[in-house]
């Protein structure tokens, strides 16, 4: 459903944009996602001054302080590389949400080109890089989230292609895949109560399948999914989709 | 206010009504969704060009909308514009009124709702009944439709039982069965009786005229046999361009709203009694209502308007399923109402601007739509709005994004509160004022903060 209109990649240099949230919560996950690239033979420019891509104040309904912050990250990934994310949420902010708040904005070409560059990582892997396959070995049932963002995006039938290819990897499917986790950015906070009953609705499919653990290409619905598992007393695993590629490796 | 209104009432639902919603929404989506894809090989290509039709009629209403008028003229029917509520329970008044009419049988029609039609024709005298089940047994109660389709999702049977014995139509009997024989025997005698059959219409083909009127009772048909008037109140974005159009829009409307391969009746009216027919009504007047669409058609969430009234958008959205279509305190709920009742309010907005805030955004809502309607980019819309209007409804349990915008703009401060965030991990987080935190961790536990953490590993390591 969103608009995800990219320009073929050439090189192989790409700029690694990290999110706010595995720079604040999950290191592992960007990690993950640089060795992953470098295994894909990737070079990786990490520009320091990156920050957010903008989306909860998009959301939140604030555009004008949405658009400081795009404008902002517009500056620090200057250049024609392509710019990759662990995060299907963050990348369609980049190509999505942004050009949106940026329609009457005169600096709304820039915008859409870094748009036309960014990719979730695994968008990029697969559809970007032309990757089918991934080597190694990984002994799990792993339960794929369907990521919202990855909704009409190459995201999701990237990740299954990758993981499927992995030996030892066992796809398992659960119930209302459709479904949102109920983490929605703001909404979580804004709406706790329909935040909850989402949650615990996704994790009652999910634990029905009886996974070894969660899988997602956004920590954003994992970060939900699990805080709210554990806070039941019930803690369940998660790995973001690079973690499992990038340990996979081990036994390459 | 940390929480949102509709929150609070989904916080508030009793768990047999919410289990209703949910059971009833998610039975209908998921045999919407089968069948779609079982019968057609691309149904988001037939959504895509249904979008393109109805998005096409919303861009040409200044041409389309006098031609309907001179067609429907040609074929014999009255034809009255109403740019306001107020307007078109006015114009029903006069034809009523010119023809001594004082009872009125309806069909379902969501426009009805919206100029609060049943309550404007009672204060001048005249009974105006409904035939649906459904919106009868909302009439009986005082109750409002929580569905577009499906008016009393909302009701279990024994709810209805008790509701019929009250209204002396039986003794307690929740067997629908007899709920709806009991139903149909007193409204046939109502048919009987009216001077006039009102109804909506789901579409208007400007090439012939023909008013598209679907419905699974009947009671469309019965309200247009017995009286001698028929009264079609219509929103001017209801036209398709052509006959043919219709052949799409009803395959996708039937197995959108209901998981039907069609209704169980469509009708197509063109014109009043003809000299040649032995019955039907002598008069035929068609209302087209405005009430605020031509302010949504010069917004930029003009895309709205190609709404076809299916519901798929709320049967699949966890937050309806979760809080019901009266949480939405409007006509029109769901992800549909969340856009088009704030719009509709005009200079009430604010009063509704909270509904665009009950959106995980997830977008589920877009991917089922039958005309391919972006709710979620119109959402977004509407809570830029709702914050460029200062709307208090809206910011409720939002946190402020302006000093978060600053941060986030400046790299060296950035880097710096990544570090100080530490101070998290060892703070009682559940006991800190700060709101937005305080939901968090209501239900959920914060992960341990790792600020700063990938970049020193970035930058001390030997790269391969």
């Amino acid at each position: 459903m969103l608009n995800a209109e990219r320009k073929p990649v050439t090189g192989k240099r790409v700029q690694l944009m990290a999110t706010c949230l595995c720079d604040a919560f999950y290191d592992d996950v960007a990690r993950a996602t640089v060795e992953v690239l470098e295994h894909a033979g990737c070079t990786i420019d990490f520009p320091e001054g990156q920050t957010c891509c903008g989306q909860p104040a998009l959301n939140g309904g604030d555009w004008a302080a949405a658009r400081k912050v795009v404008r902002h990250t517009v500056r620090t990934f200057a250049g024609e590389d392509p710019v990759i994310l662990p995060s299907g949420s963050c990348a369609a902010m980049l190509f999505h949400g942004a050009p949106l708040a940026f329609e009457h904005e005169p600096d709304l070409a820039a915008v859409e080109a870094l748009g036309r560059r960014t990719w979730e990582l695994l968008d990029f892997l697969v559809n970007g890089l032309g990757l089918t396959s991934w080597p190694g070995r990984y002994d799990a049932r792993i339960a794929l989230h369907r990521a919202c963002h990855a909704r009409g995006t190459g995201s999701l039938p990237a990740a299954l292609t990758l993981l499927r290819s992995i030996r030892g990897v066992e796809v398992v499917e659960f119930g209302e895949l459709e479904q949102c986790c109920g983490f929605g950015g703001t909404f979580s906070v804004a709406f706790p109560h329909i935040s909850q009953a989402m949650g615990d609705l996704k994790l009652e499919h999910i634990r029905a399948a009886r996974p070894d653990l969660l899988a997602s290409v956004d920590m954003s619905c994992l970060m939900h999914l699990s805080g709210r598992a554990a806070h039941e007393g019930q803690p369940i695993k998660i790995r973001h989709v690079a973690q499992i590629l990038r340990d996979a490796l081990a036994s390459a | 206010m940390a929480q949102q209104l509709i929150d609070q009432f989904a916080a508030r639902l009793p768990a047999d009504r919410r289990a209703a919603v949910y059971q009833s929404t998610k039975t209908t989506h998921e045999k919407r969704t089968a069948m779609l894809f079982d019968q057609f090989a691309e149904p988001h290509r037939l959504r895509a060009l249904a979008g393109g039709i109805k998005q096409h009629v919303l861009e040409n209403l200044d041409t389309l909308l006098p031609a309907v008028e001179a067609k429907l003229q040609a074929n014999g029917a009255q034809v009255h514009w109403a740019a306001t509520a107020e307007a078109a329970c006015a114009a029903v008044l006069r034809i009523m009124q010119a023809r001594g009419a004082t009872k009125l049988v309806k069909a379902k029609t969501m426009v009805s709702e919206e100029i609060a039609l049943e309550h404007f024709l009672a204060a001048h005298g005249i009974e105006a009944l409904e035939t649906d089940l459904g919106e009868f047994i909302v009439q009986l109660d005082h109750d409002r439709p929580s569905h577009i389709v499906r008016p009393i999702i909302h009701k279990n049977r024994r709810e209805i039982a008790q509701s019929f014995e009250r209204h002396g139509l039986g003794a307690y009997d929740d067997d629908p069965q007899t709920i709806t024989r009991r139903a149909r025997q007193f409204l046939r005698q109502k048919y009987l009786q009216a001077d006039v059959g009102l109804t909506g219409a789901n579409f208007v083909s400007v090439e012939s005229g023909r008013l598209v009127l679907v419905t699974n009772e009947g009671n469309s048909r019965f309200s247009l046999a017995a009286p001698k008037c028929h009264i079609a109140l219509v929103g001017i974005e209801k036209l398709v361009p052509r006959d043919r159009d219709l052949g799409l829009l009803l395959n996708l409307l039937a197995r959108s709203a209901t998981a039907q391969q069609l209704t169980v009746y469509t009708e197509f009216i063109t014109g009043p009694k003809a000299a040649t027919q032995p019955d039907g009504p002598e008069e035929l007047h068609v209302i087209f209502v405005d009430n605020g669409r031509t302010d949504v058609l010069a917004s930029e969430c003009r895309a709205i308007l190609r709404c076809i009234r299916c519901g798929a958008c709320m049967n699949v959205c966890p937050v309806y399923r979760q809080a019901s279509g009266h949480a939405y305190r409007s006509v029109y709920p769901g992800p549909v109402g969340a856009v088009l009742s704030p719009l509709l309010a005009g200079k009430k907005f604010p009063e509704l601007a909270d509904l665009p805030k009950a959106s995980s955004l997830c977008g589920a809502c877009h991917e089922v739509c039958p005309v391919d309607i972006p709710i979620p980019d119109l959402l977004l819309r509407l809570r830029d709005q709702g914050k460029r209007a200062g709307a208090p409804l809206a910011a409720a349990g939002t946190p402020p994004m302006g000093a978060w915008a600053l941060l986030a703009s400046q790299p060296a401060a950035w880097k710096a509160a990544l570090l100080g965030g530490k101070i998290i991990n060892y703070l009682p987080t559940k006991l800190l004022p700060v709101p937005p935190l305080r939901a968090w961790e209501k239900s959920r536990t914060l992960p341990e903060w790792r600020g700063g953490e990938f970049r020193r590993w970035l930058r001390h390591r030997t790269t391969p």
